[in-house]
């Protein structure tokens, strides 16, 4: 027998009785819709999560924070005068212990270091366009982030950390506000901050756009080069008092080609930091707590959808056996007529192969039109903040994947009847006396 | 793909043979001895019929010919040549390409045409569609269904459905055509139109009839009959002179 006619004839087979193949596609359907829009969910925000890893993140990078205090068994410890200072204040970035001057050197004499720069948090109160008398003025926070990362930029360049002139990436939602027609229009331009000095005076710092970045779920604010932060900083710390910091950022020189920095370039500094009492880490190490929590509920969904494909690959057995009863004369009368076991077990696999098809086919085409069509409300609305996030990412590779996974379980739960059928001695089958 | 049992040229052997065949279902107490050592010719070109009560064998010998079964010891010969080691592979093509099936019921695939139903033998010998739908509708005419092709095959009276069979049998050319009560669900009537059909095959195609049935009538117009009682050959006749064909001279 042919392979087109097998082919031919399991698909006619499977529309025999249409009720019953129906409602087995149905419940691939509902197995097949689950796991493809599942899919794309993980797809869509690991992209997005990725797409941000990148803007954020220069790859050459560690953040160095003082490696959290595990020595619990020693009672109180020794007070040293030349130790780090505890911060006063709660901070995001780092942990209550911060760096002091000792530390910077000590990151800077570990091998593979390019250079060290520390991270000072400043608070500026305010910005206005320069140009007249009382302009108006708005409030800005600055990243304290920005002098280590990329801003997903509109316009103009990333900040140049080692220039002499203050630069400043400007969130795109102060153009208005600060009177530019467009992105294009503000770079270049001189904007006012204003902050107050340690000393509570107020002071104004001059600093030109650079770059005009789009809102980002993971980098929020203005970015600071370290010409402005340091400035800013100086005029804001307290007299007399040692520098601390709470974090800082080690440049990495890289070994790979073009100086490229390769993971194991990470591990050695890695290595280096942990010896100083410090701990480094990478801007995707620390993103990547937010990609395992999302990895979890995708799983957790993924999960949910496989029981309905094994609820529905049972489905397809019962069907199948069925349809191998019900058709116990005929396949007994094709082997009688010579068809070998092998075509009777394809014909029968290749059935149940068809349903699986069409419930695959038709829950991925279902999935798509719907995650689409949500995909496309939901960035209009409450996603709208969130430029560059498509909620559901349909890759037409990962869509194929998952219908060619069905129909294999589709196969598989064929496997069982087809068997059945292959076996069946013919003088059985035609029995009638 | 050459298979000797498919060339070997129409000589003087038997185009079957049995020989010592025995065959016995079920084990220990329930073993059941349906043929106890059946030794048996069937000449080219003859209608045989084998007779004989419900449950004496006469079906598991014709299973045994057709090859639809294994004897469990004795041996069949086609064309002089033993299949009984054969590979299930070369004698599923002997049957596809040799043998033709005529059944008491139809056994006709409902939601089918009747051209898709006299094509089922061509489909798995897997002629390519077009060849096998002339010759479908070349046997279809022989038999007077040719303006049928197209109906369900379920749309068909009894004697319809049974030159249907009779055609799907036929659409292979076979050399042998084993027919098990072949009207035993049809009126007498239609009966007889179908035996007609069927011994005019026999006469002027040449080919082999094997007919198991217990219809006296039947059996009467065949060549040769066998009586099969208790699982061994009890009784061997030719018909009489007048209803003996060319074909057992062959």
């Amino acid at each position: 027998m042919r392979t087109t006619d097998i082919v031919r004839s399991a698909t006619r087979n499977a529309f025999r009785s249409k009720l019953r193949t129906t409602l087995t596609v149905l419940s691939l359907f509902v197995g097949a819709f689950t796991l493809t829009l599942t899919t794309a969910l993980g797809a869509g925000v690991s992209d997005y999560v990725t797409k941000q890893v990148s803007s954020l993140s220069t790859g050459d990078v560690l953040l160095v924070s003082p490696a959290a205090s595990t020595d619990t068994t020693e009672g109180p410890n020794e007070y040293d005068p030349n130790g780090r200072q505890q911060s006063s204040q709660a901070n995001p970035l780092g942990a209550g212990t911060l760096l002091n001057d000792d530390d910077l050197a000590a990151i800077a004499a570990i091998d593979g270091v390019d250079r060290v720069d520390p991270i000072r948090q400043v608070s500026v109160d305010w910005i206005a366009a320069p140009g007249s008398d009382d302009p108006a003025k708005f409030e800005l926070s600055v990243n304290p982030t920005s002098s280590i990362g990329r801003s997903d930029l509109a316009a103009g360049e990333q900040l140049d950390q080692q220039a002499d002139e203050a630069q400043l990436i400007l969130p795109e939602d102060y153009l208005d506000a600060l009177g530019f027609a467009s992105a294009d229009e503000a770079i270049g331009q001189s904007v006012e901050l204003g902050y107050t000095a340690a000393d509570r005076t107020e002071q104004v710092a001059e600093a030109t756009i650079v770059g005009v970045a789009r809102a980002s779920l993971l980098a929020s604010g203005a970015g600071a080069n370290q010409q402005l932060t340091a400035e800013i900083a100086d005029a804001q710390a307290v007299p007399g008092q040692p520098d601390a910091y709470a974090i800082a950022v080690a440049y990495l020189t890289g070994s790979g080609a073009d100086g490229a920095v390769t993971d194991a370039d990470v591990t050695v500094v890695k290595a280096g930091l942990a010896d100083a009492d410090l701990a480094g880490q990478t801007v995707e190490d620390q993103l990547g707590v937010i990609q395992t929590v999302i990895n979890g509920i995708i799983g957790v969904l993924t999960a949910f959808s496989i029981v309905a494909l094994v609820a529905a690959s049972f489905g397809i057995v019962n069907t199948l056996l069925m349809s191998v009863q019900e058709r116990t004369r005929e396949i007994g009368l094709m082997k009688a007529m010579g068809m070998s076991n092998g075509r009777v077990f394809g014909l029968f696999s290749l059935e149940a192969v068809v349903i699986g098809f069409l419930g695959a086919g038709l829950g991925a085409l279902a999935a798509i039109g719907l995650g689409s069509a949500i995909s496309s409300v939901a960035a209009a609305g409450p996603l709208a903040d969130l430029p560059g996030l498509t909620l559901l990412l349909f890759d037409p590779v990962s869509v194929a994947v998952v219908i060619l996974v069905i129909m294999l379980v589709a196969f598989l739960s064929g496997v069982l009847p087809a068997r059945r059928a292959a076996r069946q001695d013919p003088i059985e089958s035609l029995r009638y006396e | 793909m050459t298979i000797p049992l498919l060339t070997a040229p129409p000589g003087s052997a038997p185009v079957l043979r049995a020989v010592d065949l025995t065959r016995s279902y079920g084990k220990g107490q329930a073993r059941f001895d349906a043929l106890k050592g059946v030794t048996l010719d069937v000449r080219r070109g003859e209608s045989l019929a084998i007779v004989g009560r419900s449950g004496s064998g006469k079906s598991t010998l014709m299973h045994l010919l057709a090859l639809l079964d294994r004897p469990d010891a004795g041996r069949i010969e086609v064309d002089g040549g033993d299949v009984s080691r054969a590979a299930a592979r070369e004698i599923n093509t002997l049957r596809n390409q040799r043998f033709g099936f005529v059944f008491q019921q139809f056994f006709l695939t409902a939601g089918q045409t009747v051209l898709e139903n006299v094509s089922l033998p061509l489909m798995i010998a897997g002629v390519p569609p077009r060849e096998r739908k002339r010759r479908a509708l070349a046997t279809l005419d022989l038999l007077g269904l040719a303006d049928k092709a197209g109906n369900k095959a379920t749309d068909l009276s009894g004697g319809q459905k049974q030159r249907v069979v009779i055609a799907r049998a036929l659409v292979n050319e076979p050399d042998v055509i084993f027919a098990d009560e072949p009207t035993g669900n049809l009126d007498t009537v239609t009966g007889h139109q179908v035996e007609d059909i069927l011994f005019g095959l026999q006469r002027d195609r040449g080919i082999t009839l094997v007919v198991v049935t217990h219809d006296e009538e039947l059996a009467e117009r065949c060549d040769r009959r066998i009586t099969i009682a208790d699982g061994l050959l009890v009784g061997r006749a030719d018909a009489a002179p007048s209803v003996v064909t060319d074909g057992a001279d062959r």
